[in-house]
């Protein structure tokens, strides 16, 4: 075993690309279960933008039009739950697990014909002078304009949530519909808008894996992203920070353990492969592990009907 | 005095109810004009309207001598209209400043707001930190928090949906001498309650519904509390009669019971000490959130305790679950009707059969005895006149007074011998209410030891052998209730929880 070959800026520069589809799933999902959502379709909703990305990057071979037709795709395929969930009041849970069946079985569908396909690239940001500094332009200067833009909504949905009236009123309705409604809130239309927010997270991250991280289409290829991105958020306690750093510790050490297996750890392969997700569920279970804190970040009307019965 | 609204003719009507039918009176500023009625007697329905939480069929309302239409909540507030609920529409893991700013129309920055928030609660006496999570506030402080929303709106009109519910007798004059400031300075309030004693020494004319009609309109500082209590119900209130029975030997001693409570948000109980005797009835006041659900579930065995602190007749019970402790006569009725008390969707036969199946014999080897069940039933149904089609009706189709009915009788009907329960009256019309505090009383009188948890002081003192008030988890030790003074109660449970009287310049 050679742990030399292992070059820990190119770490560090690949752990950020291999987050980024994690962190903008996660981020849409906090805001999403902030306003008392519950949407387990994360993974359908990935996969969906995953491939309406990458088709419509192809056809067009512009990156650019691919991320937004991703996140415009995603974002309908949400509306399918905010309708159901939010207007015709089906059970949150069901209908998200059926929204990821779904989106499962229509990339699949839409992906036919673009099976080893080779995206158009995605450019790298040029930040000029940044990019020349000496190890950091490396590390963190020279990468595309999704990596930013998901740092950047770390930062706008944590101020959002903490210092904007927006914010109040999202956590408001989360927290208790029954007197958000009471006090003349729009609980529903504010639970449709937080959940296309949260599809076209999904949809940017997705489309991120199948143009940048990997780059091609295959069928399955989240492979249970968007589970992680969930999970992330529940253990996260509901913070932006905290789910940042969920998502790159899970980053870091899924590239982590694939240097590993290329330099020959005498480990089985099965037990590198499942430690990104070992790792990042036991670090954020001892952080939330204060059961009153965690308790108390928790949207107390997450996952229940609302039905404005007056 | 100048009129401020007038109503006439309003009419709404729900699928099978007409909860307001041709509804007309008037406020004049300044006037603290009570609602009077029983529950269903559409009180809600009707300053919902005035609120604009629901749309009238028919009649109109007029407003400064202009027609008024609130088409939302929103427009309600922008017209002077501001409103106290019953069931407090709190954000309990937001602070107080949160809160109040998510009742304002354009809330100002935050440091001001908190500013705002210090000096009117100074100027009428409800001392409150904005930076404080609601959800660690007695139910006396969220409510302050509710009316200070309103009052930094300016309102004309403030509509109290039963405020004195979860206050202590003190917290409840201090809250009148605010709302007599509120009326001097010209706010109108349209004060909703069934406490008449309260309306008496409060408002100045009263509007009386029964079946969302207007029966009757008086001024309630001429009337007797019976006098009103008889237009509410429209016929002679029974009150509950007690034989003086002498208690027997000691039943139930609770010594030192300390429970972790098991919400975020709840009371842990510590050290509380008390003991019921045979033939007695102990009465447990106090604010919501006291420890009360707590207390029960201790004592039903839903929350294990130490087994040495419950003691049934010397054997240390402390440890057992729900169902061991009904095998040895321990039965409980939580306040939560729907969802605690009773499974609601799930038929009167059935939910009888979830308490009732180890003390009726209702199962055999683990299969259910339906015939027996539906017997036992129906036996509830009859001894406690529960108004239902028949036992095969979802729990949740039953009003709340029916519903509470079959949820005490179920339990009294299985011959507890220590009986533990929570709210037994709360949101019950008078007529059952009533009907409900016979069958405890009867309970004692035949012998068992029951314990009565209520928010309702006067339910208690009518009751009650003995009376206690928790207090944060802690319950004080009880004393006799024939001769206790509202003032020694109040202080038992807790005093005003640090309000100060307001500086009253008027």
């Amino acid at each position: 075993m050679d742990l030399s070959t292992i070059n820990p800026l190119v770490l560090i520069a690949s752990l950020m690309v291999a987050a980024t589809p994690i962190l903008l799933a996660a981020l849409g999902e906090l805001v999403v279960e902030k306003a008392g959502v519950l949407n387990l379709g994360v993974e359908g909703m990935m996969i969906t933008g995953a491939i309406c990305g990458f088709a419509i990057a192809v056809e067009t071979q512009s990156p650019a039009l691919g991320f937004l037709a991703a996140m415009a795709g995603a974002a309908l395929l949400s509306l399918i739950f905010g309708v159901l969930t939010q207007i015709l009041l089906a059970n949150q849970v069901a209908t998200g697990l059926a929204l990821t069946l779904f989106g499962l079985g229509l990339s699949a569908l839409l992906g036919q014909g673009y099976n080893g396909l080779k995206p158009p690239p995605t450019g790298k940001l040029d930040l000029g002078p940044l990019g020349d500094v000496p190890v950091l332009g490396k590390v963190l200067f020279s990468h595309d304009m999704i990596v930013y833009v998901s740092l950047a909504l770390v930062v706008a949905v944590w101020a959002m949530l903490r210092y904007t009236r927006l914010g109040l009123i999202l956590r408001a309705v989360g927290e208790n519909h029954d007197a958000a409604h009471a006090l003349g809130y729009k609980v529903v239309r504010i639970r449709l808008a937080a959940i296309t927010f949260g599809g076209a997270c999904a949809g940017l991250g997705g489309a991120y894996l199948s143009l940048v991280r990997v780059p091609q289409w295959t069928d399955g290829m989240t492979a249970g992203a968007g589970w992680i991105a969930l999970a992330i958020v529940v253990f996260a306690s509901w913070k932006p920070g905290r789910a940042l750093l969920g998502a790159y510790l899970f980053g870091g050490v899924t590239v982590l353990q694939l240097n590993l297996q290329a330099a020959g750890l005498a480990v089985p392969v099965q037990y590198l492969s499942m430690s990104p997700y070992l790792i990042t569920i036991l670090v954020l279970v001892i952080m939330s592990a204060d059961r009153g804190r965690a308790a108390l970040s928790a949207p107390a009307c997450l996952g229940r009907v609302f039905h404005a019965s007056s | 005095m100048t009129t401020l609204l007038t109503i006439e003719g309003l009419t709404k009507a729900y699928p099978g109810v007409v909860a307001n039918s041709d509804v007309s009176f008037a406020i004049a500023e300044g006037e603290v004009h009570a609602l009077l009625g029983e529950n269903g007697a559409g009180k809600s329905t009707l300053v919902k309207m005035i609120y604009g939480l629901v749309k009238p069929d028919s009649g109109r309302m007029i407003l400064h001598g202009h027609p008024y239409e609130p088409a939302e909540p929103r427009a309600a507030r922008a017209a002077g209209v501001a409103m106290v609920f019953q069931h407090f529409s709190l954000f309990d893991a937001l602070n107080v400043a949160e809160n109040i700013s998510l009742g304002m129309e354009s809330p100002p920055p935050r440091r001001q707001l908190a500013a705002r928030i210090r000096e009117v609660s100074d100027a009428y006496g409800l001392p409150l930190d904005p930076d404080r999570t609601v959800g660690e506030l007695s139910a006396g402080e969220r409510q302050r928090v509710e009316i200070i929303r309103c009052l930094l709106q300016d309102p004309k009109l403030l509509i109290m949906d039963e405020p004195t519910s979860v206050l202590t007798p003190q917290e409840v004059e201090i809250l009148f001498r605010t709302l007599r400031k509120l009326s001097s300075e010209g706010t109108a309030i349209l004060y909703i309650s069934h406490k008449l004693e309260e309306i008496r020494t409060l408002c100045d004319s009263a509007t009386i519904l029964r079946r969302g009609k207007v029966v009757d309109s008086c001024n309630p500082r001429e009337k007797s509390a019976a006098e009103l209590a008889e237009l509410m119900v429209g016929s002679k209130l029974q009150t509950p009669s007690r034989p003086g029975a002498t208690p027997g030997e000691i039943v139930l001693d609770v010594a030192g019971l300390s429970v972790r409570s098991a919400s975020a948000f709840g009371t842990s109980l510590r050290d509380v000490t008390f003991t019921v005797r045979a033939g007695e009835i102990l009465g447990i006041g106090g604010v919501a959130g006291n420890g009360q659900d707590e207390l029960l579930a201790a004592l039903s065995g839903e929350a294990q305790a130490r087994a040495g602190s419950i003691r049934l007749r010397g054997t240390p019970i402390g440890a057992l679950g729900p169902n061991q402790r009904r095998r040895i006569a321990i039965l409980a009725a939580p306040e939560e009707r729907l969802g605690h008390a009773a499974a609601p969707d799930m038929s009167l036969t059935e939910n009888a059969l979830l308490t009732g199946a180890i003390r009726e014999g209702l199962t055999t080897r683990g299969f259910l005895k339906w015939p027996a069940a539906r017997a036992f039933a129906e036996r509830v149904i009859t001894a406690f006149d529960v108004r239902t089609p028949g036992p095969a009706n979802a729990a949740r189709s039953l009003s709340g007074g029916n519903l509470q009915k079959f949820v005490i009788g179920r339990e009294v009907l299985q011959r507890p011998e220590v009986l533990v329960v929570n709210q037994p009256t709360w949101g019950v019309d008078a007529a059952a209410a009533a009907a409900i505090r016979q069958a405890l009383l009867d309970l004692a009188e035949n012998g068992a030891a029951v314990v009565v948890i209520s928010q309702d002081l006067d339910e208690l003192m009518e009751i009650s052998d003995r009376f206690a008030a928790l207090n944060e988890g802690r319950l004080s030790p009880p004393r006799p209730a024939r001769g206790l003074t509202m003032e020694e109660i109040g202080l038992m449970m807790g005093g005003a929880h640090d309000m100060e009287t307001p500086h009253v310049d008027a």
